[in-house]
């Protein structure tokens, strides 16, 4: 019984580490559906949102190394601090106008070119950011706190005791982001099927010249994609940042995207959240199931497993589409 | 012989009025490098007619649609759209001018349904916000029940009933150029421009294409300019006729000047054998 307990205790956890993953691979698959791009940057932009996040909000000079070492000042910290909420908002600013350089400087002059120089040009824009994001904000770790609550929750806790026994352990931040991701999933589910813009976004990813001759404006189209995929990753910057702190492994959670969107579907924004549910539940039961008799650190692997297992019998994925070819 | 005035309409050979010019090229020249895909070519498009420009291939057929749809911008030259003089401008503002287009190889969404990529057309007719198209609300409903009242008459018209809700990438290729043709349509255009409408259709999908056009033209009032090989079609179909031969304008008028024009005859049709 004990041990039935402690399964679903860590089926729970595995469920909401996986909302964690999607909303992570949602911002991945987002891009690849409105241009056809796969975006290297998308874990490099969660880290940038966080370091933007965490520097408005104690207010740090940006660029401060730079300018002490041109100019012999000794700039670090503007005299204020900024309340989290207006943080936020200047962040998603700050995300919106990366959005409309990115198309200014990089898409705009690569229309038309094969999908792989769009995605050498994101693997560029990568380290472009990486680095902006160290001489912007210093390449200390930082602690980020927006005020989300953290730690066990004694409710759930207390709750589950009396009921059945046994008290659930679960974090009060993996609830707080399953809610968060839920409403943003259904927000973007929304945006995507029933507005203009969200057809517009659906036509430019099939076929761009056709897109143009319905009057769609690529141009716009696409700062507006990459605005979301700004906004999604400065959300997973939050929660994985207040999470384990805002550092350059933040970036590495993009590579823990990479199996989910095999599983889902590169095409499919519900095939992200199923899928990143999966790998959170699978690789946390396979842990407790079968990491024991292998020696355990099995969460490593698990996902790319799966995920290479999923490529030899269903290479579009769950929900992705399907590849149709007339001959 | 119809006799075509400067700037009044005419009558048609069976009988219908056509109105004034709805677009205007003049001197029109369009170089890729140092080719000239386009040299000096004039000519004008009716209220209400169907204007074919015909002539053998890489005769700068195609690049003159382009250069009226926007996707070229000729270096010299002006084109006038209902009186005024249009300014270099993206493919995207001049579809919303009223100017629609269909492709030589067809360029639908492939992943959409056929509805869907209907509906893609009717885009710029959508007015209402963001936030009450997303959760479907107020004025939102009733301007989707009312683009797709719109859409459904064109698929009624179009006859693809029974294929509203089929992945455009499934369709065999007659198909889908009647789903490129209702796409257009569905913007209500100005000017309906098609690209090779007939292309690689069989005599059956030919004649219904020729219908369709027809219909079109007659029931919407639709002013429709058309690229085509086939000269029987071509003859059938338009009221006027602009022949070009190397980026040379050497024909222009109705279909049957067009036949009895020396020049046209040597350069395209060849010599008549008896």
């Amino acid at each position: 019984m004990d041990q039935l307990l402690f399964a679903s205790e860590v089926f729970i956890n595995g469920l909401m580490t996986g909302v964690m993953y999607s909303l992570v691979a949602l911002g991945f698959v987002l891009i690849y559906k409105a241009s056809g791009v796969f975006n290297y940057a998308q874990g490099v932009m969660a880290l940038f949102a966080a370091l933007t996040l965490v520097g408005i909000m104690d207010g740090q000079v940006p660029f401060a190394h730079l300018i002490n070492a041109a100019f012999g000042t000794h700039l670090s910290h503007f005299s204020w601090t900024v309340t989290p909420i207006l943080a936020i908002l200047l962040t998603a600013a700050a995300m919106v106008l990366l959005a409309i350089l990115i198309e200014k400087l990089v898409l705009k002059h690569l229309v038309g070119q094969e999908p792989i120089i769009l995605f050498m040009a994101t693997i560029g824009l990568a380290y472009f950011l990486e680095g902006l994001g160290d001489v912007m904000w210093g390449a200390n770790i930082k602690t980020l706190d927006v005020g989300l609550p953290q730690g066990i929750s004694d409710t759930v806790e207390q709750v589950t005791a009396n009921w059945l026994g046994y008290g659930f352990f679960i974090d009060r931040l993996d609830i707080w982001a399953t809610i968060i991701a839920a409403l943003l999933v259904a927000a973007l589910v929304a945006f995507s099927q029933y507005t203009k813009q969200g057809r517009a976004m659906r036509a430019v990813a099939d076929d761009h010249q056709a897109a143009l001759s319905v009057g769609i404006s690529l141009q716009f189209i696409w700062i507006m994609v990459w605005s979301i995929a700004g906004f999604v990753a400065l959300v997973a910057g939050i929660m994985w940042g207040t999470k384990s702190g805002v550092q350059f492994s933040l970036s590495l959670i993009a590579l823990k995207a990479l199996p989910v969107l095999m599983l889902g579907g590169f095409t499919s924004i519900p095939g992200a959240i199923v899928g990143g549910l999966i790998i959170g539940v699978g690789e946390k039961m396979f842990e407790f199931f079968i990491g024991p008799l292998v020696g355990g650190a099995t969460e490593n692997w698990f996902a790319y497993v799966l995920a290479l297992i999923f490529l030899v019998f269903r290479p579009q994925g769950l929900f992705g589409e399907r590849i149709i070819e007339r001959v | 012989m119809t006799q075509v005035q400067a700037n009044e309409g005419y009558i048609t050979a069976d009988g219908r009025q056509i109105g004034g010019v709805v677009m205007d090229l003049r001197d029109i020249t369009l170089r890729f490098g140092g080719v000239e895909a386009i040299k000096k070519i004039s000519f004008d498009i009716r209220q209400g007619e169907i204007r074919a420009i015909i002539g053998p291939n890489g005769a700068g057929k195609s690049s003159m649609l382009n250069v009226i749809s926007g996707f070229y911008v000729p270096q010299e030259g002006e084109v006038w759209f209902k009186g005024e003089k249009r300014g270099p401008m993206k493919p995207y503002e001049v579809a919303r001018l009223g100017i629609a287009r269909t492709f030589q190889n067809i360029a639908l969404f492939d992943g959409m349904t056929v509805l869907d990529n209907i509906m893609t057309g009717r885009l710029n007719k959508m007015t209402s916000g963001f936030f009450s198209q997303a959760i479907w609300w107020g004025r939102a409903e009733r301007e989707e029940i009312a683009n797709r009242e719109q859409v459904e008459k064109i698929i009624d018209f179009l006859e693809i009933q029974n294929i509203r809700k089929t992945p455009v990438g499934r369709l065999p290729y007659g198909l889908k150029k009647r789903v490129e043709l209702a796409r257009a349509l569905a913007a209500e255009p100005q000017i309906l421009l098609l690209d090779e409408p007939m292309a690689g259709m069989n005599v059956e999908e030919k004649e219904d294409m020729s219908r369709f056009i027809l219909d079109v033209n007659d029931e919407f009032g639709t002013t429709i300019a058309l690229i085509e090989h086939d000269m029987g079609v071509v003859m059938d179909l338009s009221d006027r006729v602009v022949v070009m031969d190397y980026g040379r304008k050497i024909g222009d008028g109705t279909p049957d000047e067009v036949r009895n024009n020396q020049e046209v005859i040597d350069a395209y049709l060849g010599v008549a054998h008896d």
